[in-house]
């Protein structure tokens, strides 16, 4: 199946959206009758890099 | 590194589930803490001087200057700590705890707790009740004098009843009450009640006055946190074997002193690294409010520490009553300290999840790595010195201590 004919039967069929980060798109898509899983994920040290990279110095 | 860091938290993890906290007596402070001295004043959390301590720590103080008879009142009792002749020290270097300001002055009596795999030992007060007591910083008269008849009266009962007894093993008492919609910290109702019906039948057959026996029964059945005192020590001796593991991230000590929060990490040895105590959020008595309340205060958190109070509240729904929220936020907190844990606890279990064990040893690196941070849950004291206790709630320790932690951890042990 091509990648185009893939994603045309996504439009066929009952969308399952699993969301990370921001809720308000989950949200919104609730409204909309769309079934949603909401990923409880945040950024490793919130998104703070400085932190991220002395994280990094463990993993080596 | 993370592979050697993994098998030091095991070894970490090992040695906390493998303690066996356990009540061997009742003696004085002078006589069993470690480098106790007559002009010492034990406090809780991390060192601060006098000029730094908050109102409750300074009322606290000052009682037990009053309470040893080294100053007849407020402004001698000021005097005196701010002379430079009293010896400041933090409850955690002498291997002891002590709930809210945590004073420990020499005369009063304290449980010793050994942990019966390793040896060694932890020391705690008796607990007064709530309310205007000492340890939130009251030091009227009425507070004085019920010190006063815990050293002359209560602990020598006890310490009769409990030689009676023989010792008293805390870890399976801790896992009953948790089993009975206690955590530990702040709901001890369960504990207490075991504690009792333990030493109930050797009080009355100690040959002492039966009205003396029955005035400390009525105040043990009185005071729903005279087991508070217990599992502080009985965790405190859980977790201190663990101090010093090379490249173990697993939090040992958290604590107190009302002006900061500070913990400190198994790898790093006894370096405390610290932050700003923050506000509580919580309920309050009749008559006060959030402006008359205190900063964080307290050792008691050395519970969280080893896998109960804050991090077993699921066990306890009921204390949503003592210090605010929902049941439903109580199993919240506990489902997701599973996320900076280690471990799940081999004796101390939540009914409600199955008995699944609680979340125990912290890790710093995931407390970085997720930004969650432990759930605690505390009393309040009144902010000014003398007030006692204001209210009880929940509150988040800064993120700041735990940073500061993890630079020092990379630097020591990183690529």
């Amino acid at each position: 199946m091509t990648k185009v004919k893939k994603i045309l039967r996504l439009f066929q069929e009952d969308l399952v959206v699993v969301n990370l980060g921001l809720e308000a798109f989950a949200e919104a898509l609730r409204k909309e009758d769309v079934k949603v899983l909401q990923m409880n994920w945040r950024p490793p040290a919130g998104g703070d890099q400085r932190l991220i990279a002395l994280l990094d110095r463990l993993e080596k | 590194m993370k592979a050697n860091i993994k098998k030091a938290n095991q070894e970490a993890v090992s040695r906390i589930l493998g303690a066996k906290p356990t009540l061997v007596g009742i003696s004085t402070a002078g006589d069993a803490i470690p480098g106790m001295k007559r002009t010492m004043v034990l406090h809780a959390g991390p060192p601060v001087p006098w000029e730094k301590m908050c109102g409750p720590m300074r009322g606290a103080v000052i009682g037990g200057l009053i309470l040893e008879g080294m100053a007849q009142g407020r402004e001698e009792a000021e005097a005196l700590a701010a002379s430079g002749d009293i010896l400041f020290d933090s409850c955690h270097h002498h291997a002891a705890v002590g709930p809210m300001a945590g004073v420990v002055t020499w005369s009063m009596p304290v449980w010793v707790m050994e942990n019966k795999t390793f040896g060694n030992q932890a020391f705690c007060t008796l607990n007064e009740g709530l309310g205007k007591v000492l340890r939130y910083g009251a030091f009227s008269r009425d507070v004085i004098a019920r010190l006063r008849w815990m050293a002359e009266d209560l602990a020598p009962i006890l310490a009769k009843a409990l030689e009676a007894h023989g010792e008293i093993d805390m870890k399976s008492m801790i896992a009953q009450a948790l089993h009975m919609g206690d955590e530990g910290h702040n709901r001890n109702r369960a504990g207490t009640s075991l504690f009792i019906r333990e030493l109930a039948p050797h009080l009355v057959a100690l040959d002492v006055d039966r009205k003396k026996i029955a005035r400390v029964l009525a105040f043990l059945h009185g005071n729903d946190h005279f087991f508070l005192n217990l599992t502080m020590p009985a965790c405190k001796c859980t977790v201190d074997p663990a101090l010093g593991i090379k490249a173990a991230s697993v939090i040992v000590a958290m604590a107190r002193n009302g002006t900061e929060f500070g913990i400190r990490v198994a790898g790093l040895g006894e370096r405390w690294f610290t932050g700003p105590a923050n506000m509580v959020d919580g309920l309050y008595l009749p008559g006060f409010s959030a402006k008359d309340a205190a900063p964080d205060i307290g050792d008691s958190v050395i519970t969280e520490t080893a896998g109960i109070g804050g991090f077993a509240m699921a066990a306890a729904p009921a204390i949503v009553k003592f210090v605010g929220g929902t049941p439903g936020d109580a199993l919240r907190l506990t489902r997701q300290m599973y996320e900076i844990t280690v471990a799940e606890n081999d004796a101390y279990q939540v009914p409600f999840l199955d008995f699944r064990g609680t979340p125990t040893a912290i890790d710093l690196i995931k407390v970085v790595e997720t930004g969650i941070l432990p759930a605690i849950n505390t009393g309040i004291a009144h902010k000014k010195p003398g007030l006692g206790m204001v209210g009880a709630g929940l509150v988040k320790p800064p993120e700041s201590c735990f940073h500061r932690a993890f630079e020092a951890f990379v630097e020591k042990y990183g690529a």
